[in-house]
């Protein structure tokens, strides 16, 4: 069992931490794997991910912590970026392993869904060089609403 | 010493500032009338927590914080 949760400041390389997450789990029946990009709308120029330390990793831990009980899996990788990121850049990997598929598919969509609305973070986009805030949108919620 | 104030997300570019420090004690009230008008609206809009010292006020109301304690004023977030 090995659930690890990072927060990094710089790009990363999903790939290159899914294999050994993977490799860790002999026995396992099987593996999902998510990730998020910066989406390369037209004119966005690059998107900023503001955190707040003292609240935003022991809330992604908290949440695979509930992943894990909840999906009974064998292990869990969540890591997430932060700061300023340009289109086609990772921002988000959740992988989750299990002895069963259903178990590691709903972790992730768990997870992300939580990721998604209900941890701290804040994310403004860059536009024609002007910065906006992303308000929360109603989609968000209601994804949440589907794990009460 | 004094009570640190870190604004978070949108609240940041309202202040100018990431954080600010504020003599304490400091209240509620003491905390609203620090604030520009329209930071003081959004942090009173009824989405926007306070956490002090990484812990969430179920009512921010009922804030209450010393010198030395830090203060989040956390808007709606916005996902990963």
């Amino acid at each position: 069992m090995a659930v690890t949760v990072r927060l990094l400041d710089t790009p990363f390389n999903p790939g290159a931490l899914v294999g050994p997450f993977t490799n860790a789990h002999p026995g396992l029946g099987g593996v999902c794997t998510f990730v998020g990009e910066v989406r390369g709308e037209a004119d966005v120029e690059a998107l900023e991910l503001m955190h707040y330390a003292p609240m935003t990793l022991p809330g992604m831990e908290a949440l695979a912590s509930e992943a894990v009980a909840r999906f009974g899996l064998m292990g869990l990788l969540m890591v997430h970026r932060t700061g300023k990121m340009h289109p086609g850049e990772p921002i988000v990997l959740v992988s989750a392993c299990a002895e069963h598929r259903r178990g590691a598919i709903d972790a992730v969509d768990f997870c992300m869904d939580h990721l998604k609305s209900d941890a701290w973070f804040w994310k403004r986009e860059q536009r024609g060089g002007t910065w906006r805030w992303i308000e929360p949108r109603a989609d968000d919620h209601r994804d949440l609403a589907r794990w009460k | 010493m004094a009570v640190r104030v870190v604004f978070l997300g949108k609240l940041a570019d309202l202040a100018g500032t990431d954080e600010r420090d504020i003599a304490g004690p400091l209240d509620w009230d003491g905390l609203l009338a620090t604030l520009s008008d329209p930071l003081a609206e959004a942090v009173a809009g009824e989405r926007t927590r306070i956490a002090v010292n990484g812990t969430l006020l179920s009512d921010k109301t009922a804030l209450s914080a010393a010198d030395g304690d830090e203060v989040a004023l956390l808007p709606p977030v916005s996902g990963g």
